[in-house]
């Protein structure tokens, strides 16, 4: 079912939202007017048939469950939100649902039965804004600890207000065991991490053991909660940006580029097209960076150290890159909403050209070291493996989704920046398992090398990095020192912050993992009202017990590394 | 003694082996959780190669370690894990906080963070920056190193007057969330 090259155009004949709409009573669906995207407000009566029929009627086919979360409203009669977002890969089109309900009835059904991946977004809506999820199998607080009290995102909720965890809440593990497998009398129950090197140091796997084989696991998460959603409402719209760059650190620039680009489409300015060339480079060596990190611990999980010094070598050379860029190695905020930081080094060209030679000989090398690898083989191959249609299903995206067979690549589906001018393909890989995962992030950096070669040959754009818009771009120091009204500017952009219109607005990017959205919210002031980070390893991650259970424990270390799961992105 | 053995032997205290031997060799127990532990295996991997500064060694178990580099932002949630591991360490031990989460909460002033390590435990070095460069982190590691031979002559001297033995580096010491 999956589609197996990047959807064109004309596969949206067919696409037909009326045909589902006709099945409902009239009155229950409702269009939003000035919407983003293509929007429907639903009652909630009707929501888990409309969500089952959407994603099964053939006119519509909206399986890929993309992204679910809340949003309060303390002035409205019916006072939370929530917002489902849908894709469908089939006919590539995407579809918001919202459901509005009181907060003294605030129930909404669960989806748990038609998407897998919904399961934990629903447990972050009953965490964050108390909306209990009727029909949800377990739940309970996903991202704060057992010991908190109230619900963070509500708008009522100080933000600084925190809570102790004393010994005794601490979560106890619940273990779904196969049926005839409740005798733990022979089993071992194992707990590994949260302070664990292969768990990343932030997961805390729970495991029931046969002998080495896994029989049911739990997974916690949360050690890593920073509450970026929540600081995001409590600052200005530019001073989110060095917030973005901490949720997946090993790609910060990514991050920066998705929210700017986010709040560059509600104020309706567009980056200059110097700032958009380097925009594009930049993320390419971050995907790299990314990439590397990702593969080089995993061969460490699997006992092969070497790779990870060569792959850190790449990573070294790219933080030269970024250092002259903006200052910082790791966390860069070199992006501004309407461009870039400063203007770039001159001699960013040549800088990336040695890259772009130095780089080849690092992924050759551990090519040559691992791909025939008896050792690596059997480890990876076979292990952790999932199909494209149940990847889909739990929400997968980015390279973990294109290693079983399904080519959803956002800069390919819904280019942005300068995708659709240069000659690249997405790479796609069918086995679904670790070995294929490894795989595809290696020729993923090599497209990644071909699109920054074909941008370096066209040679870098003239003209300003960031646009020339007083209400957006702050004045050049030389102009806050001399003339009036720059001052004027300057002062009111640092103290006001940018006044984005009200409105909301959407976008992606292609994440080093993954689909990267962000939802934005804006009442018109100087921050924003709600924003939210669609992070690409969460619904990856809630895969996690599933896809290690039946298997050995050390395989499930290795499968860990493959998902390329990120703390502060999956947390945020 | 230098006719039978000549220049190879050198008289000292046992205490200046010791001091020579835990300062030029630190087995650090990494506790990293965020975008700091991407910089400490930075700091770690070929080109900065912390070995230099003899501290490569790295334990995960807190009974094989004597200093806790606390690497990333904890929060409420992971209070209790991190007071554990520091109660497990055997002493002497020292805390090395790196980067401004772990140092001050750094600009997360929020519901689920913990405004510095040093609510549950006593820190010994305090290395800044958002994540701090490979050669901050190392500046630390060479500050414990003296840090170590000054804490010893302290305590040398304190039992010399007959003071009790046992020092307390951090007044917060004890009080844990835990």
């Amino acid at each position: 079912m999956p589609t197996l090259a990047p959807p064109p155009p004309e596969t949206r004949v067919g696409y037909d939202l009326d045909a589902v709409r006709a099945k409902f009573p009239a009155g229950s669906i409702t269009t939003q007017e000035g919407a983003p995207w293509p929007t429907w407000i639903v009652r909630r009566e009707i929501l888990v048939d409309l969500a089952r029929e959407l994603r099964d009627n053939p006119a519509t086919r909206l399986d890929l469950f993309v992204d679910l979360f809340g949003v309060d409203y303390p002035d409205r009669a019916e006072r939370f939100e929530v917002v489902y977002n849908l894709y469908s890969l089939p006919f590539h089109a995407r579809l918001f649902l919202k459901v509005a309900v009181r907060e003294d009835d605030a129930v909404v059904p669960s989806l748990v039965k038609i998407w897998k991946g919904v399961d934990w977004f629903e447990r972050e809506l009953y965490d964050m804004f108390g909306l209990h999820v009727e029909g949800h199998p377990h739940l309970r607080r996903i991202l704060c600890h057992e010991g908190f009290q109230g619900h963070p995102l509500r708008k009522d909720y100080d933000a600084a207000r925190r809570w102790i965890l004393t010994e005794d809440k601490i979560y106890k593990p619940h273990f779904d065991l196969p049926d005839g497998e409740d005798d733990l009398f022979e089993r071992m129950t194992i707990n590994i991490g949260p302070s664990h090197p292969a768990m990343h140091g932030t997961f805390r796997l729970m495991a029931v053991l046969d002998g080495e084989t896994i029989i049911a696991s739990d997974i916690e998460i949360g050690y890593l909660h920073r509450c970026f959603e929540k600081m995001a409402e409590t600052h200005n719209w530019q001073q989110v940006i060095p917030y973005t760059d901490r949720l997946n650190y090993c790609s910060a620039f990514i991050n920066n580029v998705g929210y700017c680009k986010t709040v560059e489409k509600m104020l309706g300015v567009e980056a200059p097209p110097k700032a958009v060339w380097a925009r594009t480079i930049l993320s390419e060596f971050s995907r790299i960076m990314d990439h590397c990190v990702c593969n080089g611990t995993t061969l460490v999980d699997a006992g092969a150290l070497t790779n990870f010094w060569y792959m850190f070598q790449i990573r070294e050379e790219i933080y030269g890159l970024l250092e002259s860029v903006c200052g910082a190695r790791l966390t860069v905020s070199a992006c501004r909403i309407g461009g870039l930081i400063q203007n770039l080094p001159p001699d960013f060209e040549a800088r990336c050209r040695t890259l772009l030679t130095m780089i080849p000989p690092f992924i050759k090398d551990v090519e040559d070291l691992v791909d025939k690898n008896r050792i690596w083989l059997d480890r990876s191959v076979g292990i952790a493996s999932i199909t494209g249609a149940e990847a889909v299903n739990w929400g997968w995206t980015g390279p973990c989704l294109r290693a079983s067979g399904v080519a959803y690549d956002v800069r390919k589906a819904y280019p942005y920046d300068l995708y659709d001018t240069v000659e690249w393909e997405v790479p796609v890989l069918y086995g679904g398992d670790v070995y294929d995962r490894y795989r595809i992030r290696m020729l993923e950096i090599r497209q990644s090398l071909s699109i920054i070669r074909q941008l370096l040959d066209r040679g870098m754009p003239e003209g300003p990095h960031i646009v020339d818009d007083p209400h957006v771009a702050l004045p050049s120091k030389d102009a806050c020192y001399n003339q009036m009204e720059a001052m004027i500017y300057h002062f009111k952009l640092i103290m006001d912050g940018i006044q984005v219109p009200a409105g909301e607005a959407y976008t992606m990017v292609e994440g080093a993992n993954g689909e990267l959205g962000f939802y934005a919210i804006s009442d018109g002031t100087g921050k924003p009202y709600r924003l939210h980070c669609r992070p690409p390893c969460f619904p990856i991650f809630s895969t996690f017990p599933q896809l290690i259970n039946g298997g050995s424990l050390s395989d499930s270390i290795v499968s860990l590394g493959g998902l390329n799961v990120i703390a502060g992105e999956l947390e945020r | 003694m230098n006719k039978m053995f000549g220049e190879s032997w050198v008289t000292t205290t046992f205490e200046t082996l010791e001091d020579w031997a835990q300062r030029n060799s630190f087995w650090p127990f990494p506790f990293g959780t965020a975008c700091c532990a991407i910089e400490f295996m930075g700091t770690v991997s070929s080109h900065y190669d912390v070995s230099r500064f003899g501290s490569e060694v790295v334990r995960f178990s807190p009974r094989q370690s004597d200093v806790l580099l606390v690497a990333g932002t904890i929060n409420d949630k992971m209070a209790p894990v991190l007071k554990k591991i520091y109660d497990q360490m055997a002493e002497p031990r020292w805390v090395i906080s790196m980067g401004a989460c772990a140092c001050s909460g750094g600009f997360y002033r929020s519901y689920h963070v913990m405004q510095g390590i040093d609510e549950i435990i006593p820190v010994d070095v305090y290395v800044p920056g958002c994540p701090p460069t490979p050669e901050g982190l190392i500046y630390g590691i060479l500050q414990l190193k003296e840090k170590v031979v000054r804490d010893r002559k302290k305590l040398a001297a304190r039992s010399a007057q007959g003071r009790p033995e046992k020092e307390t580096t951090g007044a917060h010491a004890g009080s844990a969330t835990a």
